[in-house]
Protein backbone atom coordinates (compact mmCIF):
# COMPACT_ATOMS: atom_id res chain seq x y z
CA UNK A 1 0.00 0.00 0.00
CA UNK A 2 2.18 3.17 -1.22
CA UNK A 3 5.11 1.80 0.23
CA UNK A 4 6.61 -0.81 -2.79
CA UNK A 5 7.34 0.57 -6.41
CA UNK A 6 4.49 0.09 -8.92
CA UNK A 7 5.70 -1.19 -12.18
CA UNK A 8 4.07 -1.25 -15.73
CA UNK A 9 4.41 -4.69 -16.30
CA UNK A 10 2.84 -4.52 -20.07
CA UNK A 11 0.76 -2.35 -22.04
CA UNK A 12 -1.69 -3.66 -24.52
CA UNK A 13 -3.71 -1.28 -27.13
CA UNK A 14 -5.27 -1.50 -30.37
CA UNK A 15 -3.59 1.88 -31.77
CA UNK A 16 -0.11 1.06 -31.95
CA UNK A 17 0.90 4.81 -32.45
CA UNK A 18 0.05 5.71 -28.86
CA UNK A 19 2.48 3.87 -27.32
CA UNK A 20 6.26 3.26 -27.53
CA UNK A 21 9.30 2.67 -25.02
CA UNK A 22 10.73 0.08 -22.59
CA UNK A 23 7.27 -1.57 -21.82
CA UNK A 24 6.11 -5.35 -23.62
CA UNK A 25 3.37 -3.67 -25.70
CA UNK A 26 0.47 -5.94 -27.20
CA UNK A 27 -0.82 -5.20 -29.97
CA UNK A 28 -4.37 -6.24 -30.33
CA UNK A 29 -6.89 -6.27 -33.68
CA UNK A 30 -10.03 -5.85 -31.51
CA UNK A 31 -11.66 -4.26 -28.40
CA UNK A 32 -12.75 -8.16 -27.23
CA UNK A 33 -8.99 -9.19 -28.27
CA UNK A 34 -7.43 -6.60 -26.01
CA UNK A 35 -9.86 -7.30 -23.18
CA UNK A 36 -8.75 -10.80 -23.24
CA UNK A 37 -5.01 -10.19 -23.57
CA UNK A 38 -5.19 -7.76 -20.74
CA UNK A 39 -6.98 -10.41 -18.77
CA UNK A 40 -4.57 -13.31 -18.86
CA UNK A 41 -1.85 -11.10 -18.67
CA UNK A 42 -3.00 -9.41 -15.33
CA UNK A 43 -3.29 -13.02 -13.74
CA UNK A 44 -0.91 -14.70 -15.00
CA UNK A 45 1.31 -11.56 -12.80
CA UNK A 46 -0.93 -11.19 -10.43
CA UNK A 47 -1.42 -7.69 -11.30
CA UNK A 48 -4.15 -5.14 -12.19
CA UNK A 49 -5.39 -3.47 -15.31
CA UNK A 50 -5.99 -0.17 -15.90
CA UNK A 51 -7.50 1.59 -18.17
CA UNK A 52 -5.79 5.01 -19.61
CA UNK A 53 -9.74 5.66 -21.60
CA UNK A 54 -7.81 6.15 -24.72
CA UNK A 55 -7.83 2.78 -26.00
CA UNK A 56 -4.91 1.66 -24.07
CA UNK A 57 -4.83 -0.67 -21.22
CA UNK A 58 -1.73 -1.11 -19.18
CA UNK A 59 -0.92 -3.37 -16.25
CA UNK A 60 0.31 -2.59 -13.17
CA UNK A 61 1.65 -4.68 -10.21
CA UNK A 62 0.77 -2.83 -7.37
CA UNK B 1 -0.99 -15.97 53.26
CA UNK B 2 -4.45 -14.69 52.57
CA UNK B 3 -3.08 -11.31 51.65
CA UNK B 4 -0.87 -12.88 49.02
CA UNK B 5 -3.67 -14.85 47.74
CA UNK B 6 -6.13 -12.53 47.11
CA UNK B 7 -3.99 -10.05 45.68
CA UNK B 8 -2.84 -12.84 43.28
CA UNK B 9 -6.34 -14.29 42.66
CA UNK B 10 -7.50 -10.37 41.84
CA UNK B 11 -4.80 -10.82 39.51
CA UNK B 12 -5.90 -13.43 37.80
CA UNK B 13 -9.46 -12.65 37.38
CA UNK B 14 -8.96 -9.16 35.71
CA UNK B 15 -5.99 -10.77 33.26
CA UNK B 16 -8.88 -13.90 32.14
CA UNK B 17 -11.73 -10.32 32.06
CA UNK B 18 -9.34 -9.40 29.86
CA UNK B 19 -8.45 -12.11 27.26
CA UNK B 20 -11.78 -12.14 25.62
CA UNK B 21 -11.57 -12.38 21.55
CA UNK B 22 -13.07 -9.37 20.18
CA UNK B 23 -12.52 -7.66 17.41
CA UNK B 24 -8.69 -7.77 16.95
CA UNK B 25 -9.70 -11.43 16.88
CA UNK B 26 -5.97 -12.05 18.66
CA UNK B 27 -4.92 -14.19 20.20
CA UNK B 28 -7.37 -16.74 18.38
CA UNK B 29 -5.47 -20.17 19.74
CA UNK B 30 -5.31 -21.77 22.95
CA UNK B 31 -1.71 -21.57 22.59
CA UNK B 32 -1.52 -18.33 23.36
CA UNK B 33 -4.43 -17.99 25.68
CA UNK B 34 -2.24 -20.48 27.37
CA UNK B 35 1.39 -17.92 27.77
CA UNK B 36 -0.83 -14.86 28.43
CA UNK B 37 -2.97 -16.05 30.99
CA UNK B 38 0.71 -17.72 32.82
CA UNK B 39 2.16 -14.26 32.63
CA UNK B 40 -0.93 -12.76 34.00
CA UNK B 41 -0.43 -15.40 37.09
CA UNK B 42 3.14 -14.33 37.87
CA UNK B 43 2.62 -10.55 37.31
CA UNK B 44 0.02 -11.25 39.83
CA UNK B 45 1.81 -12.85 42.50
CA UNK B 46 4.75 -10.99 42.03
CA UNK B 47 2.94 -7.92 42.98
CA UNK B 48 0.99 -9.61 45.52
CA UNK B 49 4.26 -10.79 47.31
CA UNK B 50 5.63 -7.14 47.22
CA UNK B 51 3.44 -6.33 49.94
CA UNK B 52 4.17 -8.73 52.73
CA UNK B 53 7.65 -8.17 51.83
CA UNK B 54 7.82 -4.60 52.47
CA UNK B 55 6.12 -4.83 55.66
CA UNK B 56 9.04 -7.17 56.95
CA UNK B 57 11.08 -3.86 55.42
CA UNK B 58 12.52 -6.17 52.65
CA UNK B 59 13.10 -3.46 50.46
CA UNK B 60 14.92 -4.85 47.88
CA UNK B 61 11.42 -6.45 47.08
CA UNK B 62 10.85 -3.48 44.70
CA UNK B 63 13.57 -4.89 42.49
CA UNK B 64 11.90 -7.73 41.56
CA UNK B 65 8.76 -5.74 40.43
CA UNK B 66 11.54 -3.84 38.10
CA UNK B 67 12.48 -7.59 36.84
CA UNK B 68 8.89 -8.23 35.63
CA UNK B 69 9.01 -5.15 33.64
CA UNK B 70 12.00 -5.81 32.06
CA UNK B 71 9.83 -9.28 30.68
CA UNK B 72 7.26 -7.29 30.24
CA UNK B 73 8.72 -5.56 27.81
CA UNK B 74 10.42 -8.71 26.16
CA UNK B 75 6.53 -9.39 25.65
CA UNK B 76 5.94 -6.83 23.61
CA UNK B 77 8.69 -7.26 21.29
CA UNK B 78 8.03 -10.74 21.02
CA UNK B 79 4.07 -10.33 20.82
CA UNK B 80 5.61 -7.77 17.86
CA UNK B 81 7.68 -9.93 16.04
CA UNK B 82 5.39 -12.81 15.79
CA UNK B 83 2.59 -10.43 14.37
CA UNK B 84 4.70 -8.92 11.79
CA UNK B 85 5.81 -12.27 10.47
CA UNK B 86 2.04 -13.34 10.29
CA UNK B 87 1.62 -10.53 8.10
CA UNK B 88 3.47 -10.87 5.48
CA UNK B 89 0.67 -14.14 4.57
CA UNK B 90 -1.92 -12.23 4.94
CA UNK B 91 -4.28 -10.66 1.88
CA UNK B 92 -5.34 -7.69 3.80
CA UNK B 93 -2.69 -6.64 6.30
CA UNK B 94 -2.94 -5.36 9.88
CA UNK B 95 -0.93 -2.44 9.55
CA UNK B 96 2.40 -1.40 11.57
CA UNK B 97 0.65 0.80 13.65
CA UNK B 98 -2.14 -2.30 14.72
CA UNK B 99 0.39 -4.37 15.63
CA UNK B 100 2.27 -1.97 17.19
CA UNK B 101 -1.35 -1.15 19.73
CA UNK B 102 -1.77 -4.78 19.96
CA UNK B 103 1.48 -5.54 21.29
CA UNK B 104 1.97 -2.34 23.54
CA UNK B 105 -1.98 -3.40 25.04
CA UNK B 106 -0.55 -7.02 25.95
CA UNK B 107 2.45 -5.17 28.06
CA UNK B 108 0.12 -3.08 29.14
CA UNK B 109 -2.54 -5.37 30.64
CA UNK B 110 0.19 -7.11 32.80
CA UNK B 111 1.11 -3.86 34.27
CA UNK B 112 -2.76 -3.23 35.20
CA UNK B 113 -2.95 -7.08 36.47
CA UNK B 114 0.82 -6.08 39.06
CA UNK B 115 -1.01 -3.24 39.96
CA UNK B 116 -4.51 -4.72 40.55
CA UNK B 117 -3.07 -7.48 42.65
CA UNK B 118 -0.73 -4.86 44.60
CA UNK B 119 -3.29 -2.82 45.68
CA UNK B 120 -5.82 -5.69 46.54
CA UNK B 121 -2.94 -6.91 48.66
CA UNK B 122 -2.57 -3.71 50.32
CA UNK B 123 -6.25 -3.56 51.45
CA UNK B 124 -6.38 -7.55 52.84
CA UNK B 125 -3.78 -6.64 54.76
CA UNK B 126 -4.84 -3.40 56.18
CA UNK B 127 -8.31 -3.90 56.55
CA UNK B 128 -8.88 -7.64 56.11
CA UNK B 129 -10.71 -9.71 53.63
CA UNK B 130 -13.84 -7.99 52.91
CA UNK B 131 -11.99 -5.14 52.30
CA UNK B 132 -10.12 -6.54 50.14
CA UNK B 133 -12.88 -8.20 47.39
CA UNK B 134 -14.57 -4.91 47.30
CA UNK B 135 -11.00 -3.17 46.34
CA UNK B 136 -10.61 -6.08 43.94
CA UNK B 137 -14.26 -5.62 42.02
CA UNK B 138 -13.61 -1.94 42.31
CA UNK B 139 -10.38 -2.18 40.34
CA UNK B 140 -11.84 -4.70 37.86
CA UNK B 141 -14.56 -2.75 37.30
CA UNK B 142 -11.83 0.12 36.60
CA UNK B 143 -9.93 -1.60 34.25
CA UNK B 144 -12.73 -3.34 32.17
CA UNK B 145 -14.28 0.10 31.53
CA UNK B 146 -11.84 2.98 31.56
CA UNK B 147 -8.94 0.64 29.83
CA UNK B 148 -11.19 -0.57 27.47
CA UNK B 149 -10.65 1.88 24.69
CA UNK B 150 -12.53 4.08 22.16
CA UNK B 151 -14.02 2.83 18.56
CA UNK B 152 -14.19 4.23 15.65
CA UNK B 153 -17.89 4.87 15.95
CA UNK B 154 -17.21 6.98 18.93
CA UNK B 155 -15.68 9.60 16.79
CA UNK B 156 -17.31 8.84 13.50
CA UNK B 157 -20.42 9.07 11.78
CA UNK B 158 -20.73 5.85 9.17
CA UNK B 159 -23.41 5.85 6.60
CA UNK B 160 -23.66 4.09 3.70
CA UNK B 161 -21.99 4.82 0.40
CA UNK B 162 -22.91 4.34 -3.14
CA UNK B 163 -20.73 2.42 -4.96
CA UNK B 164 -20.13 3.62 -8.92
CA UNK B 165 -18.23 4.17 -11.61
CA UNK B 166 -16.96 7.73 -13.79
CA UNK B 167 -15.97 5.42 -16.92
CA UNK B 168 -13.40 3.32 -15.49
CA UNK B 169 -12.76 4.84 -12.22
CA UNK B 170 -14.18 3.76 -8.99
CA UNK B 171 -15.49 5.59 -6.66
CA UNK B 172 -17.52 5.69 -3.77
CA UNK B 173 -19.82 8.69 -3.46
CA UNK B 174 -17.34 11.52 -4.47
CA UNK B 175 -13.91 10.15 -3.48
CA UNK B 176 -12.07 8.33 -6.67
CA UNK B 177 -10.10 4.94 -5.59
CA UNK B 178 -8.88 3.71 -8.82
CA UNK B 179 -8.63 2.50 -12.82
CA UNK B 180 -10.25 -0.72 -13.15
CA UNK B 181 -9.90 -1.66 -16.59
CA UNK B 182 -11.80 -4.65 -17.17
CA UNK B 183 -15.48 -4.61 -18.57
CA UNK B 184 -15.97 -7.94 -16.32
CA UNK B 185 -14.87 -6.99 -13.49
CA UNK B 186 -16.47 -3.26 -13.31
CA UNK B 187 -19.42 -5.38 -13.77
CA UNK B 188 -18.73 -7.57 -11.00
CA UNK B 189 -17.96 -4.71 -8.81
CA UNK B 190 -20.86 -2.78 -9.61
CA UNK B 191 -23.11 -5.63 -8.76
CA UNK B 192 -21.40 -7.30 -5.62
CA UNK B 193 -19.14 -4.51 -3.91
CA UNK B 194 -20.36 -2.56 -0.57
CA UNK B 195 -18.84 1.17 0.39
CA UNK B 196 -19.12 3.07 3.43
CA UNK B 197 -18.82 7.21 4.56
CA UNK B 198 -17.06 7.63 7.57
CA UNK B 199 -17.76 11.13 8.40
CA UNK B 200 -15.39 12.12 10.86
CA UNK B 201 -17.43 14.19 14.41
CA UNK B 202 -14.62 16.90 14.75
CA UNK B 203 -11.09 18.04 13.82
CA UNK B 204 -9.79 15.46 16.33
CA UNK B 205 -11.04 12.79 14.55
CA UNK B 206 -10.44 14.32 11.23
CA UNK B 207 -6.73 14.22 12.04
CA UNK B 208 -7.39 10.74 13.22
CA UNK B 209 -8.62 9.25 9.79
CA UNK B 210 -5.64 10.98 8.15
CA UNK B 211 -3.33 8.64 9.78
CA UNK B 212 -3.10 5.78 6.90
CA UNK B 213 -2.29 3.26 9.67
CA UNK B 214 -6.04 3.61 11.10
CA UNK B 215 -7.52 3.33 7.98
CA UNK B 216 -5.54 0.00 7.05
CA UNK B 217 -6.90 -1.06 10.62
CA UNK B 218 -10.19 -0.04 9.09
CA UNK B 219 -10.24 -1.99 6.01
CA UNK B 220 -8.62 -5.02 7.63
CA UNK B 221 -11.71 -5.21 10.59
CA UNK B 222 -13.72 -4.95 7.75
CA UNK B 223 -12.31 -7.61 5.77
CA UNK B 224 -12.14 -10.35 8.67
CA UNK B 225 -15.87 -9.80 9.71
CA UNK B 226 -17.11 -9.75 6.30
CA UNK B 227 -14.98 -11.47 4.51
CA UNK B 228 -13.31 -10.38 1.94
CA UNK B 229 -13.25 -11.83 -2.42
CA UNK B 230 -9.82 -10.59 -2.78
CA UNK B 231 -7.42 -13.37 -4.13
CA UNK B 232 -3.47 -13.16 -4.72
CA UNK B 233 -4.64 -12.72 -8.25
CA UNK B 234 -7.37 -10.42 -8.21
CA UNK B 235 -6.08 -7.28 -6.67
CA UNK B 236 -8.97 -5.51 -7.64
CA UNK B 237 -11.19 -6.90 -5.06
CA UNK B 238 -8.58 -5.41 -2.16
CA UNK B 239 -10.29 -3.45 0.20
CA UNK B 240 -9.36 0.44 0.01
CA UNK B 241 -9.95 3.49 2.40
CA UNK B 242 -9.42 6.94 0.84
CA UNK B 243 -9.56 10.29 1.63
CA UNK B 244 -11.49 12.99 0.42
CA UNK B 245 -8.22 15.67 0.64
CA UNK B 246 -11.17 18.72 0.87
CA UNK B 247 -13.51 17.20 3.62
CA UNK B 248 -11.23 14.68 5.29
CA UNK B 249 -14.35 12.18 5.43
CA UNK B 250 -13.29 8.71 4.13
CA UNK B 251 -14.62 6.04 1.93
CA UNK B 252 -13.94 2.49 2.18
CA UNK B 253 -14.77 -0.33 -0.65
CA UNK B 254 -14.70 -3.63 0.23
CA UNK B 255 -15.82 -7.09 -1.90
CA UNK B 256 -17.51 -8.79 0.66
CA UNK B 257 -18.47 -12.37 0.69
CA UNK B 258 -21.45 -11.55 2.90
CA UNK B 259 -23.17 -8.56 1.14
CA UNK B 260 -24.58 -6.98 4.46
CA UNK B 261 -24.47 -3.37 4.66
CA UNK B 262 -25.70 -3.11 8.22
CA UNK B 263 -22.97 -5.53 9.59
CA UNK B 264 -20.03 -3.93 7.51
CA UNK B 265 -21.37 -0.42 9.17
CA UNK B 266 -21.27 -2.36 12.31
CA UNK B 267 -17.46 -3.57 11.70
CA UNK B 268 -16.37 -0.15 10.99
CA UNK B 269 -17.55 1.31 14.04
CA UNK B 270 -16.49 -1.47 16.30
CA UNK B 271 -12.78 -0.86 14.86
CA UNK B 272 -10.55 -0.24 17.34
CA UNK B 273 -8.97 3.50 17.92
CA UNK B 274 -5.41 2.89 17.31
CA UNK B 275 -3.35 4.53 20.63
CA UNK B 276 -0.93 5.69 17.48
CA UNK B 277 -3.15 6.98 15.17
CA UNK B 278 -5.36 9.37 18.28
CA UNK B 279 -4.23 12.80 17.90
CA UNK B 280 -6.00 15.86 19.42
CA UNK B 281 -5.20 19.39 17.53
CA UNK B 282 -8.18 20.92 19.16
CA UNK B 283 -5.78 20.71 22.47
CA UNK B 284 -3.43 22.95 21.02
CA UNK B 285 -4.46 27.13 20.80
CA UNK B 286 -3.24 27.01 17.25
CA UNK B 287 -5.43 24.02 16.35
CA UNK B 288 -8.49 25.70 17.90
CA UNK B 289 -7.89 28.85 16.50
CA UNK B 290 -7.79 27.12 12.46
CA UNK B 291 -10.76 25.04 13.44
CA UNK B 292 -12.81 28.39 13.49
Amino acid sequence: MGEEAKYILAVITTDKNKVTGAVPIFIADSEEEKEKTALFLAKTLDAMVHDLENGIYFIVRH
Amino acid sequence: MVIILSGTLAGILTRVLLLKLDYRQYPGYPHGYISHFSLGAIASALGAVAVPALMNKDFTAFTFLALAAQQFREIRNIERQTLENLEETRLEKRGKDYIEGIARTFEARNYLVMGTAFITSIAAMLAGIWAAVAMALILIFFSKTFMAGKNIGDICEVIPGQVNFKKSLLCVNEIDFMSVGLPEVRRKIMQEALGVMIKPKDDNARATLHDMGQRMAITHTAALVMGSKKEVDIPEFTPLARKNPDTGEVALYIMPVEKDMASLILAVQRTPLLESARVKPLKTQAGRIAAD
